[in-house]
């Protein structure tokens, strides 16, 4: 064996081989790998991203069913409120009306008092009159006396 | 180098000559220098250079799957690790093409047969005289870079295709079932011999033809290598003549080198498929 100018055709020919494969071996391996690796991370984003959005969907219904429950409360709250304001309230008006009512009575036994005075005093007058028409032994004239009668159931 | 037929018929042969280890005609062991001696070698010889570099092959192929599952990530892969994923998925859907019965282990096999066999083929593309020269350079007498051109290296492997061929037989089947299989079709208990006869040659044809097929092809394509590169250097002058033949050279090379893209890889590819097929074959209870 001795080296001659094979060699550098070899030489020659081996690095056209390489040009070769780097533009036209090469790159479609490359872009079949490169495919094969974005189509797995679109895959994995994908899913990350669904993932996410579950997510974020489980921590909106939480907040809604959340809110829901408060505003129950809420509700619930104004209509106890409510119907305590409506307790206070008629509690008040029968009140206002039983005092009223008392008011009523009260005018009305006064009322009655008075004219049980006054039938009384009446009454007293005619006793008086006839007593005293009994100590004097004549008909006192009531019609002239009238005015001395009124005085004296005034003064009773 | 001259253009003489004696010099062509050695760099033809020196590029067909293994590197043999084994014992010298004066009885002491060493390197044979040459093929005359390494005949003389006789069966307890070792081929020195197709177990380097099918060793090498197998340890680069290995280390580069290991380094890629090293740094393994579960999220979009990147580099060799998705080469190495997009490589098994490929294998995985041959193995699922045409492996019906259930074994763990034809995947990782035709993994390894498939790239073991192609980059011993691929040794098949460097330029055939680099190695020797640089051999030469370092006192070896011989260097053949292409274990696959060796045809120790591809009955190795076609036997042991072969005996998991047996041993699954055997295992999936029974002696009984496997001797049946052997003896009793197709033409019934009748024609026992003749069975024997035809499904025994049948039987040794896999190991064979997988070794020879593979053997042939690259031992072939390394011929015409050899040839192309003699045409330069056989002719090598300042006339015309030479000049082109140079030149053509140049591009024959070329050209068959860039064929034997495609050729490297089929004979991986038929390599790795007619292992699985025969292993196939050995796991179904009838056919």
């Amino acid at each position: 064996m001795n080296i001659n100018a094979t060699l550098l055709a070899q030489t020659v020919m081996f690095a056209l081989f390489v040009w070769f494969c780097m533009k036209f071996v090469w790159p479609p391996i490359m872009a079949a790998l490169e495919q094969r690796r974005k189509q797995i991370a679109d895959g994995l984003a994908d899913a990350e991203r669904a993932k996410h959005d579950l997510e974020l969907a489980a921590k909106r219904s939480a907040e809604i069913l959340r809110e829901a429950k408060e505003k129950a409360g809420e509700i619930v709250n104004n209509g106890e409120k409510r119907a305590s304001e409506i307790v206070e309230e008629a509690k008040a008006q029968a009140k206002i009306e039983g005092d009223r009512i008392i008011t009523g009575a009260k005018a009305e036994i006064d009322q009655e008092v008075f004219r049980a005075k006054e039938q009384l005093r009446t009454q007293v007058s005619a006793i008086a009159l006839a007593g005293a028409g009994k100590i004097l032994g004549r008909e006192i004239d009531a019609k002239a006396h009238n005015d001395l009668l009124d005085k004296l159931v005034a003064e009773i | 180098m001259s253009s003489e037929a004696h010099t062509s018929a050695d760099y033809i042969k020196h590029h067909l000559q293994n590197l043999t280890y084994g014992q010298l005609p004066d009885g002491t062991w060493g390197v044979a220098h040459s093929a005359e001696e390494a005949k003389a070698m006789g069966f307890w010889a070792l081929n020195l250079d197709t177990f380097i570099m099918s060793l090498l092959l197998g340890a680069v192929f290995m280390f580069m799957f290991r380094s890629a599952t090293k740094s393994i990530t579960t999220g979009a892969p990147s580099g060799l690790q998705n080469f190495c994923e997009w490589a098994i998925e490929f294998i995985d859907n041959s193995v699922r093409g045409s492996f019906s019965g259930k074994n763990d282990m034809i995947g990782p096999l035709a993994l390894t047969v498939f790239f073991w066999v192609f980059s011993m083929n691929l040794m098949d593309l460097l330029p055939i005289d680099y190695i020797p020269l640089l051999m030469g350079a370092l006192g070896v007498p011989f260097f053949k870079i292409v274990p696959s051109t060796d045809p120790n290296a591809t009955f190795g492997m076609a036997i042991g295709v072969f005996l998991l061929v047996l041993y699954y037989s055997v295992k999936i089947k029974g002696v009984g079932g496997f001797v049946g299989e052997l003896t009793l079709q197709p033409f019934g208990k009748w024609g026992m011999p003749v069975n024997l006869l035809l499904e025994g040659v049948n039987l040794i044809a896999k190991p064979i033809s997988l070794a020879l097929r593979l053997f042939g092809n690259m031992y072939a394509g390394e011929m015409i290598f050899i040839l192309i590169a003699l045409m330069g250097g056989a002719w090598a002058g300042m006339s015309l003549g030479g000049v082109t033949l140079y030149g053509s050279q140049i591009l024959l090379s070329l050209g068959w080198a860039i064929f034997h893209i495609l050729i490297v890889t089929l004979q991986a590819f038929i390599f790795m498929t007619l292992t699985i097929v025969y292993l196939d074959m050995a796991h179904q209870e009838h056919h």
